[in-house]
Order: structure tokens, then C-alpha cells, then sequence
């Protein structure tokens, strides 16, 4: 059973819709914690503003819950950077199990901000990349990002028409958790090999 | 570095896509959702999806329609069409599109583009902006491009992305059908005055078109209808070749 973690928060649907496609008969919406406890694999989607999002983990009673989790858990866009120390988002505590926390996106000449569209990963370095080659293409909608940490799993440069760019974690794992920036459940055929990926770990 | 996106675009009557015959009849192209897994494969970036319905019952098709596609669809898709309330927005947005455009009824009340910002965020706002020069200043219109609106393009163009619009569909009806290729030194201007991404469309007949959008015309996207409905130039040609003129796009 895969379970999407649901606080009212998140691009839920079209999260769904990617699951679906991957094979996952019917995805289980739930903030009910022993469901939670007991699915395969738990999907934390998020989208909008990090303070938001955390405020509303833990008005379900969450923000304590999900780290305790122990199944292969992926966070989504948001749901990936509430999994970081910090965001300047709100200036807000997160959940800390990634090492690093969330900036936003320094003002640069030529950097357009959001950073929108499909950029490429490279260093990739985990099993949720298997069978996928250096510089694939994903998408990204955003305007924080999570610092490259010893956590980080691949990399994304968001590069400018002049200044230098910047150069941030496109994903992210710690143990059981696994994060990413971008979304697998829009970026094409790369983004279903990753959500496959995912449901394989 | 962000690839450059190519993006069709599809005019739907009551589920089907069409296009326009000479301006008069519609021929029917197709089922909507199959031909837009059709693009998806063959590299399509995102997808457009304009509801050009007159009736009610086709906005209740075009809605399940979006639903379809989201259920289907792997790449991010834009609807437009006739959305001129928060509502009309929010029942696109929740039946799963990722972005909706507003044009003429932003035209008529700007502040509707706040609205869905506000709820849904910036990168879910797409303005789009038909406009003609008209006594040597650019117009926007409405209405196809019959009617010209109190607006001029750069002025109104910045304004939507103050009130909160996330990108930039703009549209020379001085070029949209000519296939001779888009007003660059317009889109340039445009690329400086804004720090959304800008669309282009209309007017492009060949793959150099697209690339000077792009190059000169410092364009983040191109899209366009025609030539890939016709396979003029499909897809996966396109994207090679600009790819060959170092323009990067996602192979």
C-alpha cells in the first residue's frame, strides 16, 4: 500500500495521477498515523509556502510522526524542503532530517526567478536514479532551494544569462527519506522511471 | 541551465481538437487528450489547452476533458479559454491543470489575476496578451484581435506580472497566421522590462522562426499550433535542430 500524506496541503491530484500511471492500484489519502505507519512506501507531496505547509503538519500532529517513519518515504517540491532543517520561507523550523536548509533564490542579473521548467540533474548518486543517465531533464517550479549537503543525491545549476547561477540539491536522501526538489509526476518519462524507482527501494 | 520549451497547442470544441479552416470552418484533428500524449512522446514540453467552446455544455466537457488529460499526461499543461472568475480558475485548476491563461476578461478586470495568485500561486497564472500596433503603439485586444482594449502591450504586460502573473503568453496579431516568423525586437524588449518567462506565438513557419525567437528574441518558449498539427515541422525535428544551433532544449 502506498500512502500520500494529506494536510490539506499539496498537489495532491496530480500526485495521484503519477502513481497511478506507476502501476499503484489506488494510492491511500491519509493523515491517520497507524495507516501511515503501515504503508510500503509514504509520499509527502507540498506545494506553496513552507511555513504554510509545516504549520499545517503540525496542526495535524505530524511534524513529530514523520520523522519517526521507517518505510521509504518521498517528499515532493515543499514536501522535500520541510524536510530540511530550516526555510527561509516564513523563516521556519522544519522537520531536520535532511542536513541543510532552504534559501531562497539571491536576486542575480539574468536569473529569472521563479526558476521554472526543465533543467537537467547530474552527480546523480542513489537507486532512485537507477537506469537514468547524467544530465536527464526535470521539471522545477520554485523560488527556494534546498543547499547541496552531504545529503544531496543530484544537482541542479539554476544558471543566469550573466551573474554566476546557482547551484543547489535537485534531490535529496538521509536513510529512509528521500526528497525531491523537482516533480517526478510532471517530468515526462524520467519522472515515472523515478517514481518506478522509488516504489522499487 | 533551463531548456528552451517548445509547446503545442490545442484548440478544443467539445473535447475534439480543431483548427481553424481559412477562419471560417473548424476541422476536427483529433481526440484531445490522445494527440496530446501524441506531443508529450515526441518531446513536447508542456502543453496548451484552449477551450474555444461557446456553450455550457462544452465548458462542462472541456472540464472533464482537463481531468482526463491530468489523469493522463506526464508533462505540465496550461487551459485557457473563456475563464473570467476565480471560479471558473479554480474549477480548471482543481480538475488538474497546472497553469490556466486569462486574457480578454483580465483585460476587463486586472484584478483577476491577484485573485488566482493569491489562491493558487504565481507559477499557475499565465497572462496572455494578444496585441496589434496601432498607430505605431502596441494594443492589446480582445476578441481575436478585433477589438483594441485600453491596454498597451508593455504597459499592461508589467502590471500583470506586478498583480502577480507567473508568465507571459504574448501574441502578435500582426504576425499570428503569416508564418514569416515573430516581431523579435518586441519580445527582446518585452524580455527586458520582465522577469517572467515570455511565450511566444504566432507567426512562426519554419524552424529559423523559432530559434530567432528564441535567440534574438530572447523568448523562453515557443508555442504554436498549426505546424505541428499539419507535421509541417513535428517535433522531434524541430528540437534537433535547434538543439544543432546550440539552443538548449530537452532532447
Amino acid at each position: 500500500m502506498v500512502a500520500i500524506v494529506d494536510y490539506g496541503v499539496g498537489n495532491i491530484r496530480s500526485v495521484v495521477n503519477a502513481l497511478k500511471r506507476a502501476g499503484v492500484c489506488s494510492p491511500v489519502l491519509t493523515s491517520d498515523r497507524e495507516v501511515l505507519r503501515q504503508a510500503g512506501h509514504v509520499v509527502l507531496p507540498g506545494v506553496g509556502d513552507a511555513s504554510v505547509a509545516m504549520e499545517a503538519l503540525r496542526a495535524e500532529g505530524l511534524a513529530e510522526f514523520i520523522p519517526t517513519l521507517t518505510q521509504p518515504v518521498l517528499g515532493i517540491c515543499v514536501g522535500a524542503q520541510i524536510m530540511c532543517r530550516r526555510s527561509e520561507e516564513g523563516d521556519c523550523g522544519c522537520l531536520g532530517i535532511f542536513d541543510t536548509d532552504v534559501r531562497r533564490f539571491a536576486p542575480q542579473p539574468g536569473l529569472k526567478i521563479p526558476h521554472m521548467g526543465w533543467n537537467t540533474i547530474s552527480n546523480l548518486s542513489s537507486p532512485l536514479f537507477k537506469g537514468l543517465p547524467e544530465g536527464s531533464y526535470v521539471y522545477y517550479v520554485h523560488s527556494f532551494f534546498p543547499e547541496v549537503c552531504s545529503d544531496t543525491i543530484c544537482t541542479t545549476t539554476h544558471s543566469a544569462t550573466e551573474g554566476e547561477g546557482q547551484t543547489f540539491s535537485g534531490a535529496l536522501c538521509h536513510g529512509n527519506f528521500y526528497g525531491c526538489q523537482f516533480h517526478p509526476e510532471k517530468s515526462g518519462a524520467t519522472g515515472a522511471a523515478i517514481l518506478k524507482n522509488f516504489l522499487e527501494i | 541551465m533551463v531548456a528552451k520549451r517548445i509547446i503545442p497547442c490545442l484548440d478544443v470544441k467539445d473535447g475534439r481538437t480543431v483548427k481553424g479552416v481559412n477562419f471560417v470552418g473548424l476541422r476536427d484533428v483529433g481526440d484531445a487528450v490522445e494527440l496530446g500524449a501524441k506531443y508529450a512522446r515526441e518531446g513536447a514540453d508542456e502543453l496548451v489547452y484552449l477551450d474555444i467552446s461557446a456553450t455550457i455544455e462544452g465548458r462542462g466537457t472541456f472540464c472533464s476533458l482537463v481531468s482526463r488529460v491530468a489523469a493522463e499526461i506526464n508533462i505540465p499543461f496550461t487551459v485557457g479559454g473563456g475563464i473570467s472568475s476565480l471560479d471558473d480558475a479554480a474549477r480548471l485548476l482543481d480538475a488538474g491543470a497546472d497553469k490556466i491563461s486569462v486574457n480578454s476578461a483580465a483585460i476587463r478586470n486586472p484584478h483577476l489575476i491577484d485573485e488566482i495568485a493569491g489562491r493558487y500561486g504565481s507559477q499557475s497564472v499565465v497572462i496572455a496578451i494578444d496585441a496589434k500596433q496601432i498607430d505605431g503603439r502596441w494594443t492589446a485586444t480582445t476578441h481575436g484581435g478585433r477589438v483594441p482594449s485600453d491596454k498597451e502591450l508593455f504597459n499592461w504586460a508589467h502590471e500583470a506580472q506586478e498583480r502577480g502573473a507567473g508568465e507571459l503568453l504574448f501574441t502578435s496579431m500582426d504576425h499570428d497566421g503569416t508564418k514569416d516568423g515573430y516581431p523579435c525586437d518586441t519580445y527582446a524588449a518585452l524580455a527586458g522590462l520582465l522577469s517572467i518567462p515570455i511565450i511566444a506565438s504566432g507567426g512562426a513557419g519554419c524552424v529559423q522562426h523559432i530559434a530567432d525567437v528564441l535567440t534574438e528574441g530572447r523568448a523562453d518558449a515557443a508555442l504554436a499550433a498549426s505546424i505541428f498539427h499539419n507535421n509541417e515541422i513535428p517535433i522531434p525535428v524541430l528540437k534537433k535542430e535547434l538543439s544543432k544551433m546550440n539552443i538548449p532544449v530537452r532532447l
